[in-house]
Protein backbone atom coordinates (compact mmCIF):
# COMPACT_ATOMS: atom_id res chain seq x y z
CA UNK A 1 0.00 0.00 0.00
CA UNK A 2 1.58 3.20 -0.92
CA UNK A 3 0.83 6.58 0.38
CA UNK A 4 0.13 9.43 -2.40
CA UNK A 5 2.44 12.62 -1.51
CA UNK A 6 -0.79 14.65 -0.57
CA UNK A 7 -1.68 12.02 1.94
CA UNK A 8 2.25 12.18 3.08
CA UNK A 9 1.73 16.03 3.29
CA UNK A 10 -1.33 16.16 5.04
CA UNK A 11 0.64 14.15 7.66
CA UNK A 12 3.90 15.66 7.87
CA UNK A 13 3.44 17.48 10.83
CA UNK A 14 2.06 14.31 12.51
CA UNK A 15 5.32 12.36 11.19
CA UNK A 16 8.09 15.36 12.72
CA UNK A 17 6.79 14.97 15.99
CA UNK A 18 7.00 11.66 16.00
CA UNK A 19 3.55 10.77 16.15
CA UNK A 20 2.77 8.57 13.34
CA UNK A 21 2.38 4.90 14.47
CA UNK A 22 5.66 2.29 13.03
CA UNK A 23 3.40 0.84 10.42
CA UNK A 24 2.18 4.62 9.20
CA UNK A 25 5.84 5.76 9.54
CA UNK A 26 7.47 2.72 7.16
CA UNK A 27 4.81 3.96 4.96
CA UNK A 28 6.16 7.26 5.26
CA UNK A 29 9.73 6.48 4.75
CA UNK A 30 9.39 4.36 1.40
CA UNK A 31 7.58 7.16 0.05
CA UNK A 32 10.43 9.76 1.07
CA UNK A 33 12.94 7.12 -0.22
CA UNK A 34 11.33 7.17 -3.82
CA UNK A 35 10.14 10.85 -4.14
CA UNK A 36 12.56 13.65 -4.40
CA UNK A 37 9.51 15.76 -4.15
CA UNK A 38 8.30 14.69 -1.23
CA UNK A 39 12.04 15.32 -0.11
CA UNK A 40 12.06 18.67 -1.04
CA UNK A 41 8.92 19.87 1.05
CA UNK A 42 9.84 18.03 3.98
CA UNK A 43 13.05 20.47 3.54
CA UNK A 44 11.60 23.06 2.64
CA UNK A 45 8.74 22.81 5.56
CA UNK A 46 11.51 22.43 8.19
CA UNK A 47 13.34 25.38 6.99
CA UNK A 48 9.98 27.78 6.67
CA UNK A 49 9.67 26.66 10.50
CA UNK A 50 13.23 28.02 11.20
CA UNK A 51 12.84 30.94 8.86
CA UNK A 52 9.48 32.07 10.88
CA UNK A 53 11.20 31.82 14.40
CA UNK A 54 14.18 34.06 13.17
CA UNK A 55 12.30 36.55 11.42
CA UNK A 56 9.82 37.23 14.46
CA UNK A 57 12.08 36.29 17.28
CA UNK A 58 12.02 38.83 19.99
CA UNK A 59 14.70 41.01 19.20
CA UNK A 60 18.03 41.75 21.03
CA UNK A 61 16.87 44.87 22.67
CA UNK A 62 14.61 44.45 25.10
CA UNK A 63 11.31 46.35 24.59
CA UNK A 64 10.80 49.04 27.06
CA UNK A 65 7.37 49.84 28.83
CA UNK A 66 7.35 53.67 27.79
CA UNK A 67 7.07 55.68 31.29
CA UNK A 68 3.31 57.37 30.09
CA UNK A 69 1.99 53.77 29.99
CA UNK A 70 3.71 52.28 33.37
CA UNK A 71 1.59 55.59 34.90
CA UNK A 72 -1.17 54.77 33.11
CA UNK A 73 -1.60 51.31 34.25
CA UNK A 74 -0.46 51.80 37.54
CA UNK A 75 -2.80 54.45 38.12
CA UNK A 76 -5.64 52.11 36.39
CA UNK A 77 -4.41 49.96 39.07
CA UNK A 78 -5.01 52.16 41.85
CA UNK A 79 -8.77 53.25 40.13
CA UNK A 80 -9.75 50.04 40.60
CA UNK A 81 -8.03 48.42 43.19
CA UNK A 82 -9.62 47.34 46.17
CA UNK A 83 -9.42 48.16 49.54
CA UNK A 84 -7.13 45.82 51.14
CA UNK B 1 12.64 26.10 50.32
CA UNK B 2 14.81 27.43 52.87
CA UNK B 3 17.82 25.16 52.85
CA UNK B 4 17.80 24.76 49.34
CA UNK B 5 21.54 25.94 49.11
CA UNK B 6 21.62 26.37 45.12
CA UNK B 7 22.11 30.47 44.54
CA UNK B 8 19.80 31.28 41.79
CA UNK B 9 19.86 34.60 41.86
CA UNK B 10 16.97 34.99 40.19
CA UNK B 11 14.80 33.26 42.37
CA UNK B 12 15.27 35.41 45.35
CA UNK B 13 14.57 38.82 43.95
CA UNK B 14 11.52 37.93 42.11
CA UNK B 15 10.05 35.91 45.42
CA UNK B 16 10.89 39.11 47.63
CA UNK B 17 9.05 40.86 44.59
CA UNK B 18 6.04 38.36 44.47
CA UNK B 19 5.77 39.14 48.22
CA UNK B 20 5.84 42.45 48.25
CA UNK B 21 3.27 42.78 45.56
CA UNK B 22 0.95 40.20 47.85
CA UNK B 23 1.61 42.90 50.68
CA UNK B 24 0.30 45.33 48.77
CA UNK B 25 3.83 47.31 48.39
CA UNK B 26 3.32 49.91 45.79
CA UNK B 27 6.80 50.14 44.74
CA UNK B 28 6.76 46.27 43.91
CA UNK B 29 3.84 47.29 41.85
CA UNK B 30 6.20 49.72 39.64
CA UNK B 31 8.81 47.43 39.54
CA UNK B 32 6.96 44.63 37.93
CA UNK B 33 5.83 46.46 35.19
CA UNK B 34 9.59 48.19 34.46
CA UNK B 35 10.87 45.12 34.95
CA UNK B 36 8.62 42.36 33.08
CA UNK B 37 6.71 44.52 31.03
CA UNK B 38 8.99 45.10 28.49
CA UNK B 39 9.10 41.66 26.65
CA UNK B 40 5.07 41.47 27.76
CA UNK B 41 4.50 44.65 25.56
CA UNK B 42 6.55 42.61 22.31
CA UNK B 43 4.52 39.80 22.65
CA UNK B 44 1.08 41.94 22.68
CA UNK B 45 2.65 44.07 19.49
CA UNK B 46 3.79 40.74 17.84
CA UNK B 47 0.11 39.29 18.32
CA UNK B 48 -1.92 42.50 17.69
CA UNK B 49 0.36 44.71 15.53
CA UNK B 50 -1.15 48.20 16.49
CA UNK B 51 -0.02 50.02 18.82
CA UNK B 52 -2.75 51.17 20.67
CA UNK B 53 -4.76 47.58 20.98
CA UNK B 54 -0.61 46.45 21.84
CA UNK B 55 -0.69 49.01 25.31
CA UNK B 56 -4.29 48.48 25.70
CA UNK B 57 -3.48 44.52 26.37
CA UNK B 58 -0.38 45.10 28.40
CA UNK B 59 -2.57 47.43 30.63
CA UNK B 60 -5.35 44.61 30.69
CA UNK B 61 -2.69 42.12 31.56
CA UNK B 62 -1.10 43.86 34.01
CA UNK B 63 -4.23 44.50 35.95
CA UNK B 64 -5.52 40.66 35.65
CA UNK B 65 -1.49 40.03 36.87
CA UNK B 66 -1.99 42.32 39.92
CA UNK B 67 -5.35 40.73 41.01
CA UNK B 68 -4.50 37.32 40.49
CA UNK B 69 -0.48 37.69 42.06
CA UNK B 70 -1.84 35.32 45.39
CA UNK B 71 -2.48 32.82 43.38
CA UNK B 72 0.66 32.50 41.89
CA UNK B 73 2.33 29.62 43.12
CA UNK B 74 5.62 30.12 42.18
CA UNK B 75 6.02 26.36 40.35
CA UNK B 76 7.00 28.50 36.91
CA UNK B 77 8.85 31.12 36.92
CA UNK B 78 7.28 34.84 37.41
CA UNK B 79 8.44 35.60 33.76
CA UNK B 80 6.71 32.85 32.02
CA UNK B 81 3.30 33.20 34.43
CA UNK B 82 3.32 36.83 32.92
CA UNK B 83 3.64 36.01 29.91
CA UNK B 84 0.85 34.00 29.03
CA UNK B 85 -0.89 36.25 31.05
CA UNK B 86 0.33 38.72 27.94
CA UNK B 87 -0.86 36.46 25.49
CA UNK B 88 -4.07 35.77 27.07
CA UNK B 89 -5.07 39.37 27.11
CA UNK B 90 -3.96 40.27 23.53
CA UNK B 91 -5.85 36.98 22.19
CA UNK B 92 -8.60 38.80 24.29
CA UNK B 93 -8.17 41.89 22.63
CA UNK B 94 -7.97 40.34 19.54
CA UNK B 95 -11.42 38.92 19.44
CA UNK B 96 -12.95 42.40 20.57
CA UNK B 97 -11.93 44.13 17.56
CA UNK B 98 -13.66 43.82 14.70
CA UNK B 99 -12.83 41.15 12.23
CA UNK B 100 -11.92 41.75 8.60
CA UNK B 101 -12.66 39.09 6.34
CA UNK B 102 -10.39 36.74 6.09
CA UNK B 103 -8.61 35.34 2.60
CA UNK B 104 -9.31 31.20 2.88
CA UNK B 105 -6.43 29.59 4.05
CA UNK B 106 -7.35 26.76 0.81
CA UNK B 107 -5.75 29.15 -1.38
CA UNK B 108 -2.40 28.99 0.09
CA UNK B 109 -2.64 25.54 0.68
CA UNK B 110 -0.13 23.12 -1.89
CA UNK B 111 -2.49 22.11 -4.50
CA UNK B 112 -2.62 17.77 -5.51
CA UNK B 113 -4.01 16.75 -9.16
CA UNK B 114 -5.87 13.75 -8.59
CA UNK B 115 -3.14 11.21 -8.14
CA UNK B 116 -2.41 13.13 -5.15
CA UNK B 117 0.79 14.19 -6.81
CA UNK B 118 1.52 17.91 -6.23
CA UNK B 119 1.01 20.72 -8.81
CA UNK B 120 3.76 23.30 -9.31
CA UNK B 121 6.54 21.70 -7.37
CA UNK B 122 9.16 24.14 -8.23
CA UNK B 123 12.75 23.73 -7.73
CA UNK B 124 14.14 23.01 -4.02
CA UNK B 125 14.99 25.30 -1.86
CA UNK B 126 18.51 25.91 -1.06
CA UNK B 127 20.22 24.20 2.27
CA UNK B 128 20.60 27.26 4.00
CA UNK B 129 19.14 30.32 2.55
CA UNK B 130 20.54 32.70 5.59
CA UNK B 131 23.51 32.20 3.88
CA UNK B 132 22.65 33.24 0.19
CA UNK B 133 20.33 35.65 0.68
CA UNK B 134 20.76 39.19 2.30
CA UNK B 135 19.94 38.36 5.79
CA UNK B 136 17.78 41.73 6.79
CA UNK B 137 16.34 41.12 3.69
CA UNK B 138 15.27 37.63 3.70
CA UNK B 139 13.93 38.69 7.62
CA UNK B 140 11.98 40.94 5.95
CA UNK B 141 10.23 38.86 3.38
CA UNK B 142 9.61 35.94 5.99
CA UNK B 143 7.88 38.66 8.27
CA UNK B 144 5.85 40.35 5.69
CA UNK B 145 4.90 36.63 4.67
CA UNK B 146 3.82 35.71 7.96
CA UNK B 147 1.50 38.83 7.92
CA UNK B 148 -0.27 38.25 4.83
CA UNK B 149 -1.34 34.74 7.05
CA UNK B 150 -5.45 35.03 7.65
CA UNK B 151 -4.97 35.98 11.19
CA UNK B 152 -6.62 32.37 12.81
CA UNK B 153 -3.59 30.96 11.17
CA UNK B 154 -1.09 33.98 11.84
CA UNK B 155 -2.10 33.54 15.25
CA UNK B 156 -1.46 29.92 15.74
CA UNK B 157 1.91 29.76 14.09
CA UNK B 158 2.77 32.62 16.68
CA UNK B 159 1.62 31.03 19.74
CA UNK B 160 3.29 27.91 18.79
CA UNK B 161 6.27 28.55 16.98
CA UNK B 162 7.40 31.59 18.41
CA UNK B 163 5.93 32.22 21.84
CA UNK B 164 6.71 28.49 22.75
CA UNK B 165 3.23 27.66 23.73
CA UNK B 166 2.59 23.68 23.35
CA UNK B 167 -0.32 22.10 22.00
CA UNK B 168 -2.30 22.25 24.96
CA UNK B 169 -1.51 25.07 26.11
CA UNK B 170 -2.11 27.09 22.87
CA UNK B 171 -5.53 25.62 22.67
CA UNK B 172 -6.68 26.67 26.20
CA UNK B 173 -5.54 30.18 25.26
CA UNK B 174 -7.59 30.32 21.83
CA UNK B 175 -10.65 27.95 23.45
CA UNK B 176 -10.51 25.45 20.64
CA UNK B 177 -9.43 21.80 20.81
CA UNK B 178 -5.89 20.89 20.53
CA UNK B 179 -6.84 18.84 17.45
CA UNK B 180 -7.60 22.19 15.77
CA UNK B 181 -4.39 23.37 17.06
CA UNK B 182 -2.66 20.79 15.72
CA UNK B 183 -4.58 21.09 11.90
CA UNK B 184 -4.33 25.10 11.48
CA UNK B 185 -0.41 24.92 13.04
CA UNK B 186 0.33 22.77 9.82
CA UNK B 187 -1.82 24.92 7.27
CA UNK B 188 -0.46 27.90 8.47
CA UNK B 189 3.13 26.70 7.89
CA UNK B 190 2.15 25.14 4.60
CA UNK B 191 0.44 28.02 3.23
CA UNK B 192 4.06 30.42 4.51
CA UNK B 193 6.32 27.69 2.83
CA UNK B 194 4.25 28.37 -0.43
CA UNK B 195 4.22 32.44 -0.43
CA UNK B 196 8.00 31.63 0.30
CA UNK B 197 8.85 29.19 -2.29
CA UNK B 198 9.09 31.32 -5.22
CA UNK B 199 11.49 33.64 -3.31
CA UNK B 200 13.28 30.73 -2.17
CA UNK B 201 13.74 29.36 -5.83
CA UNK B 202 15.19 32.65 -6.95
CA UNK B 203 17.71 32.46 -4.72
CA UNK B 204 18.69 28.62 -5.76
CA UNK B 205 21.32 29.81 -8.73
CA UNK B 206 23.82 31.84 -6.43
CA UNK B 207 24.24 28.54 -3.71
CA UNK B 208 26.30 25.21 -4.01
CA UNK B 209 24.82 23.11 -7.08
CA UNK B 210 22.85 20.62 -6.92
CA UNK B 211 22.69 17.35 -5.02
CA UNK B 212 22.48 14.56 -7.68
ZN1 LIG C 1 5.72 12.34 -2.83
Amino acid sequence: MFITCEELIDFLADYRSGALAAAQRVRFEEHLAVCPGCVDYLDSYEMTLRLGREAVRPSAEPAEVPPELVRAILAAWRGAAPPL
Amino acid sequence: MDDAPEATAPHRPESALVEALRAGDDDAYVQLVRQYGGPMLAVARRLLRNEADAQDALQDAFLSAFKSIRGFQGQSQLSTWLHRIAVNAALMKQRARTRRPEQPIEELLPAFDGSGHRRNSGASWPEDPTRTAEAGELKKLVADSIDRLPETYRTVLLLRDVEGLDGAEAAASLGVNENTVKIRLHRARQALRELLDPHMQGTRACSSPAKS
